[in-house]
């Protein structure tokens, strides 16, 4: 193989538009490498439109936009390498691929890490009880149900309301499957209000808030799920075959870590600055793996966005030298905020958006930047909603003073 | 009538958990034939799944007991059947933590104790030893005595192999058959299956949890099981970097405590309970089991409940009111009992089954054919530590589907699950194939993979999907 300027890890969103960009400005030949036998990441199996609004300005449904980016970049000049494993990336900057045609090492200039995150399974939430089949996380179920058309079961309990949860209660009615509750630990509900009411009302799917599920029961197949009531402290059981698991995001951060890229403590992913540049030099990181639980959309542009910046410095240096360790201004949270990236900034070049999460619904709805106790920035946000995208544009941190400490963000 | 012909086997062995697998193997290369008969769809079904897989040397068992001696040589046998099969073991040695005065004042008994069991390796060590060994221990240890041959290995190969064996010598395996009687008949037996009778000159009890109810069904009562349940938290591989050896707690007459231990497939395991239960059945986990498990874990390694948990699961350990194994010949009704067999199981098994063939010997059973050689079977490599078929440009060069990922988390390719479904002694569920294969049991629990693992075994094993996923055995 002609060794690659950029090896992108993973061809979902991010790292497809990635390569489209990478490819699209001559940096040298951009190779990505799949796991899977078809290219588009998670959107593969996500039937509904709504895709490719937030960059490409079209509705498209989840195959045609994971088809669309596909092309783009192959378009552009970026090989695509399906059925393709990244199983290591050593220190030295060798990478391993592995596939049927064998196993195979490259060094590329950059990698870029865009492995996606995955929903956090049943054992991860630590839910006791018997171990049957019938327990699902929205992934399993999209691909269950569209890539191979296998039977699900009849009545299902849903956990989680966010955007996720009510594409799962869709993907369940397809099957043939009703959604007996909705369970949620949060007093609300964490979609749009249309979703929510479509849902209830239409749907007739109960929503419990302020609940969760307690103990799972069945020797073969599921056949109930205790909620509890956390506000009362009861517990009811409810006759279900299937329940899946919802949103609750992890980083699929495997590879990062043993390629020895430090996490971020609260999100779990990378540590990255503006530039997507990692702790490790050589290696980048965009999309879901940095911020999991973002729209595709938003994966799209951080790909795009950390493939024009390298772009931009490599049209500045015939070299193309290997991109160095992340560096900038640390940017942390507090209050109600849960996270925040990137998590290095560069108040002279700042994002293009910077990307938050809070716990909480409220308390208000104003963000703001904060250095050594002297506000620097804010910004108000039109909601403030757990386990919902919060995107605050990049100039809130741009009179922040680079020599001096650290920013914090908040909630107000 | 399924009897193979009129006079029937010279041995039924009820029960295809690790302990029958290992009789039943035994007494096939003795030549004797051999029908092998558990109720579940696989073999090692039972508590044989759900185990801490320790290779055990017996140091702390009690000293003179059966459960000493068969443990002990069981180490030796296992260690070599897992070196000629393939079978992963990782050499670990064990760390027993003392973490108060109690603890550390009941140490030289523990190795007083070890060398009681003929086990002459084990040695003290001081704080900054332990530290040195283990340094993201938590605070607070303050002496150690390590064990350098507690080891651990992959408990599921080791029920398939003895399976795989015996069947090749001859033996005949038959699943998801519950004995639900058995008569005697003209100095033999008459065992009762759905659909009729199986007819066996001995009969060799090795039912776990079952073994006493299979007692009563020759009128014997020998003893009465209490499972004790052991609950378990696996946590992701990304925690294996933490610890070294097996961490052992150190037992005092308030608390057993819980372990945490490296697993062959690279992740680590937090547990057991004990929690004494009425139900044989019930491997469910609790909160309060889960809970008791996370404090335990948070104090041995603090780190360790920062990663993410892969799976949860108990096993139920057949205890009953003795304190050792029960493993009893009746001449006179040609039956051999082995039960009681508590926590040592995994590791004795080839030992018992030794021991079980010398009564039989001794009680006058002859075999109708000859002893054969063994031929130990060449198992997968599941080991973390061992070349892995994706990681093995041979195999993958002889078949591309080795090279082609079904689970990600785990590595596991197309080629082996198809294998898995196969094989000598094939998995016909889902389950069947995670033990065989470990797809699945990666920390996605088949986010990425799921569909097409099940599509792909589905495919493998002609079973309809909606047949597949009705249970997870
Ligand atoms: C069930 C579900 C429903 C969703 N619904 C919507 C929706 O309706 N609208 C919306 O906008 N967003 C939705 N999202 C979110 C959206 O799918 C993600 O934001 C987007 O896919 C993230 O893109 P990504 O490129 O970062 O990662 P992914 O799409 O996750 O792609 C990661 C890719 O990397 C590959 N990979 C990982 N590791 C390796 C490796 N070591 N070697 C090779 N390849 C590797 C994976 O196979 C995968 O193809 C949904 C997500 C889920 C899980
Ligand atoms: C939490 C825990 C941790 C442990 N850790 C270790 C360890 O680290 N090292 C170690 O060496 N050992 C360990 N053990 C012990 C070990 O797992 C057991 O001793 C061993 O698995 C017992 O094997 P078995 O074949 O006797 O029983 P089982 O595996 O239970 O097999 C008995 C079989 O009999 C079948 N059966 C029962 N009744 C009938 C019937 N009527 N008809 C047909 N079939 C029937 C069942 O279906 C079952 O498959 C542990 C056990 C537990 C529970």
């Amino acid at each position: 193989m002609t060794p690659p300027a950029v090896l992108v890890v993973g061809a979902g969103p991010a790292g497809l538009s990635a390569a489209h960009e990478l490819a699209r400005s001559g940096v040298g030949p951009v190779v990505v490498a799949e796991r899977e036998s078809a290219a588009g990441g998670v959107p593969r199996h996500c039937d509904h439109t709504g895709f490719g609004l937030q960059d490409l300005r079209r509705p498209l449904s989840g195959p045609a936009y994971a088809r669309l980016l596909a092309r783009r970049a192959e378009g552009a000049g970026a090989r695509i390498l399906l059925r393709t494993t990244v199983a290591d990336v050593d220190q030295d900057g060798a990478v391993t691929l592995i596939g049927p045609d064998g196993i195979t090492t490259v060094r590329p200039r950059a990698v870029l890490l865009a492995t996606g995150a995955r929903e956090r399974p049943r054992a991860a939430r630590l839910v006791p009880g018997d171990r049957p089949a019938g327990v699902f996380t929205t992934g399993q179920l999209q691909q269950w149900v569209l890539l191979r058309d296998l039977p699900v079961g009849r009545r299902a309990v849903v956990v989680g309301a966010e955007h996720v949860a009510y594409s799962a209660v869709l993907t369940l009615r397809r099957a043939g499957v009703a959604t007996v509750a909705m369970v949620t630990d949060l007093p609300r509900h964490q979609t749009v209000p249309v979703f929510a009411t479509v849902t209830r009302v239409g749907l007739r799917v109960p929503l419990r808030t302020s609940s969760r599920v307690v103990g799972l029961h069945g020797t073969g197949r599921l056949e109930a799920v205790d909620v509890e009531d956390l506000v009362t402290g009861g517990v009811d059981r409810l006759e279900a075959d299937t329940v899946v698991f919802t949103g609750d995001w992890v980083p699929d951060h495997d590879l990062a870590r043993r390629s020895g890229v430090a996490l971020d403590r609260s999100t779990r992913g990378p540590r990255t600055d503006v530039a997507g540049r990692t702790t490790r030099p050589g290696v980048l990181a965009a999309g879901n793996l940095v911020h999991p639980g973002e729209t595709a959309g938003l994966a799209a542009l951080a790909g795009r966005e950390t493939a024009r910046r390298l772009a931009t410095t490599w049209s500045d240096r015939p070299d193309s030298p290997s991109p160095g360790a992340a560096s900038g201004l640390a940017v942390g949270v507090s209050g109600a905020l849960r996270s925040v990236v990137p998590a290095l900034v560069d108040p002279a070049d700042p994002p293009h958006r910077l990307l938050l999460r809070t716990g909480t619904f409220g308390p208000g709805r104003l963000v703001v930047a904060r250095q050594g106790g002297a506000v620097v920035g804010s910004h108000r946000l039109r909601h403030a909603t757990p386990h919902r995208s919060l995107s605050v544009p990049g100039t809130l941190v741009a009179a922040a003073d680079p020599a001096a400490g650290p920013l914090e963000l908040s909630l107000i | 009538m399924i009897a193979a012909d009129r006079h029937g086997y010279d041995v039924a062995v009820v029960g295809a958990g690790v302990v029958g697998c290992a009789i039943a193997r035994r007494l096939t290369l003795d030549g004797a034939s051999v029908v092998v008969l558990d109720r579940a769809p696989d073999v090692g079904d039972g508590t044989s799944k759900a185990n801490t897989a320790i290779l055990h040397t017996g140091f702390d068992t009690v000293p003179g007991t059966l459960e000493s001696r068969l443990v002990a040589r069981g180490h030796r046998l296992l260690a070599d059947y897992a070196e000629s099969t393939g079978i992963a073991v990782e050499r670990t040695g064990a760390l027993l933590v003392a973490w108060d005065d109690e603890q550390e004042a009941a140490l030289p008994g523990l190795l007083a104790r070890a060398e009681a069991n003929g086990y002459g390796d084990a040695l003290l060590v001081d704080a900054a030893e332990v530290r040195r060994g283990e340094p993201h221990l938590g605070p607070g240890a303050r002496a150690g005595l390590l064990v350098p041959g507690e080891w651990v290995v992959d408990p599921w190969s080791v029920s398939l192999a003895f399976a795989t064996e015996a069947v090749t010598a001859g033996a005949e395996l038959r699943l998801s058959t519950p004995v639900t009687g058995v008569d005697r008949s003209g100095g033999g037996h008459e065992v009762r299956v759905p659909g009729g009778v199986i007819r066996a000159r001995w009969l060799v009890n090795a039912a776990g949890l079952g073994a006493d109810l299979v007692d009563r069904m020759l009128d014997r009562a020998d003893f009465t099981v209490t499972p004790r349940r052991g609950q378990l938290l696996v946590f992701d591989k990304a925690a294996r970097t933490l610890l070294t050896h097996i961490l052992l707690p150190v037992p005092t007459e308030r608390s057993k405590g819980v372990l945490v231990s490296p697993t062959t497939w690279g992740n680590v395991l937090l547990g057991p309970t004990a929690e004494d239960l009425d139900d044989r059945t019930d491997t469910a986990t609790t909160t309060a089991g889960l809970e008791l498990l996370l404090g335990a874990g948070g104090r041995i390694l603090p780190a360790l409940v920062d990663e993410e948990v892969t799976a949860a699961y108990a096993g139920l350990r057949a205890a009953t009111e003795h304190r050792d194994y029960q493993i009893r010949c009746h001449p006179d009704l040609a039956y051999v009992t082995v039960g009681g067999i508590r926590s040592t199981g995994l590791t004795a098994s080839p030992a018992i089954a030794e021991h079980v063939a010398g009564l039989l010997s001794d009680a006058g059973a002859r075999w109708e054919g000859v002893p054969v050689a063994p031929t130990p079977p060449t198992m997968p490599p599941l080991g973390e530590n061992q070349v892995r078929p994706m990681r093995d440009p041979v195999r993958i060069a002889s078949d591309p589907d080795y090279g082609t990922a079904l689970c990600h988390c785990e590595q596991v390719s197309r080629g082996e699950v198809r294998d898995a479904c196969r094989s000598l002694v094939p998995a016909t569920g889902l389950g069947g194939v995670r033990r065989r294969t470990r797809a699945m049991n990666g920390r996605c629990q088949g986010f990425w993979c799921g569909a097409e693992v099940v599509a792909t075994v589905a495919e493998e094993t002609g079973t309809d999907p909606a047949v597949l996923t009705r249970t997870t055995a």
